[in-house]
């Protein structure tokens, strides 16, 4: 990929783009949210402040964090560049992100704040066996942030080369470590109320950016979404390469399995989010928690109404055959489009988005591991509850810095591998081991500890196991033969069939919930779940807000 | 847990008996009878549109209003249901759902008061 990204470098936007404007920008981005999460940070004496930023948010803002947490620079990147490249399939994508939510509307915000604390597995133990199913979930929290923030650190890197000009691979290097760094201060300083404020900094401009770009790109075609499409199709069909960008089935028809495999993990994954539940805890009730699930509803909604405009701009403003032959080739699809707009200074404000995105989401990966490391596994599991709130805070910072050098790590390890995959893979693993334990306990009341830990260790290794052995990691050969697609290259060890592990591993760990729950596990105390349901419903005993 | 939450005094109200109450009874009714069967209905539609989608692309393909497609104003229509989705609940949740939730939390936290005292 990376030689790729040289050579292309020079021929494509190499002469809108001005690094210095472009790093001045975001330079400018980092010093305002720097000063506003010194600020939030300075009431972070409790674990209630530091974990939940004491419950003070309204469900607007948390709603607008919660788009800043899960719009990722894949969403904005990736979906422009998937729109421009293969148009319709792009769109398709798009919805599954957006339907999702109505799965943690209808289901579990308002039911999850009102029974935990900090973390899901709060949640999930509290009418099961604490430690064990405590321990399960926080393993499952770790793995799937460790995935996604693998996946964000790698994406930073990429996205320099790209936006910056920065293309050796000590230049990229020093950019993911500064990337990791800006983390662990935001984290460490902030808590979770500065993490909250960068997200719905980002979120504000990210939306903002993406509104204007579409507005303008709309202006440009009279204000008519036919024209636009019109417009697309007429610069598709002319290229060496003619398609049409309207039609179904492009990218995803060859194998339909697989899109609906993926689908599967998008729809059900996001209810599963470990970073997503953790953002429910910020606010003082469950009603502010449903507000805060409808804000992000309407916020996501409008912003991939606004990538098929994009898409469908880069198309006809830029052409699918620069953008493929660009840098980042999909990637660069909305910076190009930027660039067409509003030259040097569009482009460098839309870079400057890009990384603020990253850093946003990173940055509720970190809190959430964390939290997960140090509520749960700490101070539950190895001290049994016997731990001073102090203590558990303290491990809670340790564990920042300690995942921030790992991210830090992990991003240089990866460059320039094929690791796009990784954000699919968290969602299934989300999907397969965290939704069906967090349904069951809290619509069925005869489910037990042994289906809860059939249930997440069985999805979460059908889910991993499935995906080393399929064609992402190994043996997918691109259409021509010449190049290999997988992550890992001259080896062909796979034997499942698809991309996505969704379609076997999400039915499977519904399945074993059952299976175990039935297959001689105890029944549990009915009186806590009493109280578990109740609690839910009435949002009696719920944590209060913290007053200051 | 059992344990740890007996000696914080969570158990002072009896909760299996609140939840045999016919008040709470409805609460249970109004929010799984609304959240289940429209939960069910949207991923129904959301997978229909993928299917047809990959398994029907080329009927998904036929233009009906110059070059916007089936496919297309179908998937407008995901965000439409979606949002309508939205709202439908937020009303129902406004009006069937928190009048009551918030009596039965006002009855729960007399009770521990009374326990308390």
């Amino acid at each position: 990929m990376s030689n790729a990204l040289v050579l292309a470098a020079d021929t494509a936007n190499a002469g809108a783009s001005d690094p210095i404007l472009n790093m001045s920008i975001f330079g400018a981005f980092v010093i305002v949210t720097m000063i506003i999460v010194i600020r939030a940070g300075r009431n972070n004496k409790s674990a209630n402040d530091f974990y939940a930023g004491g419950r003070s948010f309204s469900g607007t803002q948390n709603g607008m964090a919660i788009a800043g947490d899960y719009l990722s620079a894949a969403s904005f990147l990736g979906i422009t560049g998937a729109i421009a490249l293969a148009g319709y399939d792009g769109f398709l994508y798009s919805i599954g992100f957006l339907v999702a939510w109505l799965v943690a509307l209808l289901l579990v915000a308002e039911l999850m704040r009102n029974t935990g604390k900090f973390t899901m597995a709060d949640v999930l133990s509290f009418r099961l066996h604490q430690r064990p199913v405590r321990l399960a979930a926080a393993i499952s929290t770790l793995v799937v942030c460790f995935f996604y923030l693998l996946a964000q650190m790698a994406g930073a890197g990429g996205l320099v080369s790209l936006l910056l000009g920065v293309n050796d691979q000590l230049g990229q290097s020093l950019v993911v470590a500064v990337v990791g760094i800006l983390m662990v201060i935001y984290v460490l300083v902030g808590g979770m109320k500065g993490t909250t404020w960068v997200q719905i900094i980002k979120a504000a401009l990210l939306i903002a950016g993406a509104g204007i770009m579409t507005i303008w790109v709309l202006a440009l075609n009279g204000f008519n979404l036919s024209t636009l499409l019109e417009n697309g199709v007429k610069v598709s069909q002319a290229l060496e390469a003619p398609f049409d960008p309207l039609q179904p089935g492009l990218k995803y028809g060859k194998n339909p399995i697989d899109f609906i495999s993926l689908s599967m993990a998008l729809v059900l994954g996001t209810a599963g989010l470990p970073h997503v539940l953790m953002r429910f805890y910020t606010v003082p009730t469950a009603k502010e928690a449903r507000k805060s699930v409808v804000w992000a509803i309407w916020l996501i909604g409008a912003f991939y109404l606004f990538t098929l405009v994009l898409g469908f701009g880069a198309m006809t403003l830029v052409g699918p055959a620069v953008i493929a032959a660009a840098p980042g080739a999909a990637n660069s699809a909305a910076p190009l489009l930027a660039a067409a707009l509003g030259g040097p200074v569009l482009l460098g404000i839309v870079s400057a988005i890009a990384f603020a995105t990253i850093l946003a989401v990173v940055a509720g990966l970190t809190i959430t591991a964390a939290t997960s490391f140090a509520h749960d596994i700490y101070a539950n599991v190895i001290k049994r509850g016997e731990v001073r709130p102090n203590a558990e805070v303290k491990i809670a910072r340790i564990t920042i810095v300690v995942i921030g050098a790992l991210a830090i790590l992990g991003g240089i390890g990866v460059q320039g591998q094929n690791i796009a995959f990784l954000v699919a893979l968290a969602f299934a693993v989300a999907a397969s081991a965290n939704l069906p334990t967090i349904i069951y306990s809290l619509y069925w009341r005869r489910f037990n500890t042994r289906g809860a830990l059939w249930s997440m260790y069985g999805g979460l290794i059908s889910s991993v196991v499935l995906i080393a052995f399929s064609p992402v990691v190994s043996g997918k050969a691109d259409p021509t033969g010449a190049l290999t697609l997988s992550m890992i290259k001259g080896v062909d060890f796979h034997w499942f069939p698809l991309d996505n592990p969704g379609i076997v591993s999400i039915p499977l760990a519904f399945l074993l919930g059952i299976i175990g729950t039935y297959s001689g596990g105890k029944k549990e105390n009915s009186w806590i779940a009493a109280e578990m349901e109740v609690r839910s419903l009435t949002g009696h005993g719920a944590e209060k807000e913290v007053a200051h | 847990m059992s344990k740890e939450e007996t000696e914080k005094g969570h158990h002072r109200i009896d909760y299996p008996a609140f939840e045999a109450t016919p008040k709470y009874q409805e609460l249970r009714k109004r929010q799984r009878g609304f959240v289940i069967p429209v939960l069910i209905a949207a991923m129904a539609w959301y997978f229909l549109y993928v299917a047809l989608a990959v398994f029907a692309s080329n009927w998904m393909a036929t233009p009906v209003i110059g070059v916007i497609n089936i496919g297309l104003i179908f998937g407008l229509l995901q965000f439409v249901s979606t949002f309508g989705i939205t709202m439908w609940y937020v009303s129902f949740a406004n009006k069937r759902l928190d009048p009551l939730a918030t009596e039965l939390r006002h009855e729960l936290e007399a009770k521990q008061k009374a326990g308390v005292a």
